[in-house]
């Protein structure tokens, strides 16, 4: 089937980019503010289908190579390990640690370890979402 | 070690997760299974030892005060379904070896076992209705799974109706919780347990308290609800029936149990009587359909009927023998109903088939498997000194104390049923004319037997070694009786 995708093509590469970053930027709004790694991965999901439909399968493949079942497995083991982490210091399980930084270039930042267990939550969601497409889509 | 009573839900957890990187290393994944299941049975043993020690462990996720984070806790009861959860799968796993077949073992059978026992866990383990929600879910994804695993055309055809009945009922189970949360404004269970109590169980909370009954009914399968059950469970191999039958349906009769003694035991005349009448529906439609079939799955299956209405007439008695009765009857049989369908297993492997009417003369080629399923038969049936005699008598006693004389013979006579129902297997199967067995390998029988004789081993010593075990047992049937030593270590101040 060919048919002609290029303004489709065109907007895809510009736009996919910008719905990733915007991703990452709702990714990180998500402790203090609406987001976080569920709806961030959702997005990023949403810019990989975009990707599934200017193009297709077989070329989404070979510009992200990544085993998605693998991407759900590192996904977890990061939101468990940081949920496990609270065991070595004998405190409730998912007891988070925030302190504030003063990093170059940012200022005085807060930094929190739910941060890395959101960023598992968004592994999982993107792994799970690109897996359920690939499989219901490649079945054609 | 604070979070002791969570290790045996996160340990499967991480180590299902760790399988899914091992996808065509079947040895791996095998040696990795029965890593994980060890070291959880350490840890869940560990927590009985605790839990005898210092009463019920509590913690709240993540520091956050009581009745508002997450709190999970383990008392004598969901210690003891813990343990004993991970024993039986420990021993299905290892039957699952040589059973099972690579095909299925490629994709995802093990890490779906582990992720099923971190839900069934979760929901043993939880003091949050909702969080109990969501453990459900995990478990019921994760059956979801390993019931069509394979995709024969039967599994294909069963599975879409377990997906509707149970995607049905957990959505009544959200709407359920959201009612409860409407009226006491709390999710924690003690809570729930001390405000029901405060504002005296008006007629909406008992309405609740039969929504509820409906929702975990399902799962378990009482009457009327089990009609999806016999189907459903049937379709899958045997290894996946056995953790199916011994464990899922355990969790419903769990949170009944919960709940039935937690929230709703103001108006103890409505609620616990609409229990037992269907306790006893229960056990009579599961006696028809055990003496009604001559396919040995369907056979077991609809003992586990009978079981379920046993251990829910216990409970409904809301007495010391009955409860004690209950606690000891349920755990005895999801060792035995394991057992059984690890043994029939073995027998439909040796003989090709799952109907009676074409087996005979087993016990001239396989007598240890004859002598297994006999002893496993007696226990089932209750013959002292094996492990249904000492839950039964409690569960009778309990129903004569109250003074339900026609419910307690119903108990009495359905135990008759139960002994015909299996013995009429081993008369078929075992006695009779030999019939022509298809050559089958001996090392696969034999790899077969040893969690099969490992498991009947343990439901009888559960039975000869009453005497120690009872004090478990007596402990948690008092935390069932006494919701405020529940609450109270729930909630603390």
């Amino acid at each position: 089937m060919k048919k002609n995708n290029v303004i489709l093509q065109t907007t895809t590469k510009v736009t996919f980019f910008i719905i990733s970053l915007f991703s990452i930027h709702i990714f990180f709004a998500g402790h203090f503010a609406p987001g976080g790694g569920f709806v961030g991965g959702l997005l990023t999901t949403g810019a990989i289908v975009l990707l599934l439909l200017a193009f297709d399968l077989e070329t989404v493949q070979a510009t992200l190579p990544f085993n998605f079942t693998i991407v759900i497995g590192v996904g977890l083991l990061l939101s468990l390990g940081t949920a496990a982490g609270s065991i070595l210091f004998n405190v409730p399980f998912f007891t988070h640690a925030f302190a504030h930084f003063d990093l170059p270039l940012f200022g005085d930042t807060e930094l929190h370890t739910a941060m890395i267990f959101d960023s598992g939550v968004y592994l999982v969601v993107v792994g799970a979402a690109i897996t359920i497409i690939q499989s219901i889509g490649g079945d054609e | 070690m604070i979070n002791l009573l969570l290790f045996p839900i996160i340990i499967p957890f991480f180590f299902a997760i760790v399988l899914l990187f091992f996808k065509e290393q079947v040895r791996i994944q095998r040696i990795l299974t029965v890593i994980g299941l060890s070291a959880s049975i350490a840890s869940a043993f560990t927590l009985v030892m605790k839990v005898k020690q210092d009463g019920i462990q509590t913690l709240t996720l993540g520091s956050w005060p009581a009745p508002f984070g997450i709190t999970m806790v383990s008392d004598m009861f969901s210690a003891l379904l813990v343990t004993s959860t991970l024993v039986i799968t420990l021993l299905v796993a290892i039957y699952s070896f040589s059973s099972i077949g690579e095909e299925r073992e490629r994709f995802f059978y093990y890490p779906a076992i582990l992720f099923m026992i971190t839900g069934v866990n979760g929901a043993f383990t939880t003091g949050d209705i909702f969080n109990m929600f969501v453990f459900f879910e995990v478990l019921l994804i994760a059956s979801y799974l390993l019931i069509v695993l394979g995709g024969e055309k039967r599994q294909l055809r069963e599975s879409i109706k377990y997906i509707l009945v149970n995607v049905i009922s957990s959505a009544f189970f959200v709407i359920t919780v959201a009612y409860l949360y409407s009226i006491v404004g709390t999710l924690n269970m003690a809570d729930i347990g001390q405000k029901i109590a405060d504002i005296g169980q008006p007629g909406i909370v008992s309405v609740i308290g039969v929504l509820l009954l409906l929702v975990f009914g399902i799962k378990a399968g009482i009457f009327p609800l089990y009609f999806w059950m016999p189907g459903s469970y049937a379709a899958p191999p045997v290894p996946i029936l056995a953790l199916f039958g011994a464990l899922l349906t355990k969790v419903g009769v769990y949170a009944i149990t919960r709940t039935y003694t937690l929230f709703f035991v103001n108006d103890l005349a409505f609620t616990h009587t609409i229990l037992m009448v269907l306790s006893l529906l229960t056990i009579v439609a599961g006696c028809i359909g055990a003496l009604a079939y001559f396919d040995l799955k369907q056979i077991i299956i609809y003992n586990i009927l009978i079981a379920i209405g046993v251990i829910l007439f216990g409970v409904s008695m809301m007495n010391e023998a009955g409860m004690q009765g209950a606690v000891f009857y349920l755990i005895h049989d999801m060792l035995i109903k394991g057992a059984l369908f690890l043994i029939i297993g073995i027998m439909i492997y040796v003989t090709g088939t799952s109907n009676l009417r074409e087996m005979g003369g087993l016990i001239k080629t396989h007598a240890p498997l004859g002598w297994l399923f006999l002893i496993a038969a007696f226990g089932l049936a209750g013959i002292p000194p094996l492990s249904g005699f000492v839950g039964k008598l409690l569960i009778v006693q309990g129903g004569f104390e109250h003074g339900q004389l026609f419910g307690t013979i119903v108990i009495l006579a359905s135990s008759l049923v139960v002994l015909l129902s299996v013995i009429r297997i081993f008369i078929y199967a075992f006695w009779g004319e030999p019939v022509a067995l298809q050559p089958t390998n001996r090392k696969t029988y034999k790899h077969m037997m040893f969690p099969a004789v490992i498991l009947v081993a343990l439901s009888v010593l559960y039975g000869v070694g009453t005497e120690w075990i009872f004090p478990y047992v007596s402990d948690a049937a008092h935390v069932l009786l006494d919701p405020s030593s529940y609450i109270n270590a729930v909630l603390k101040e």
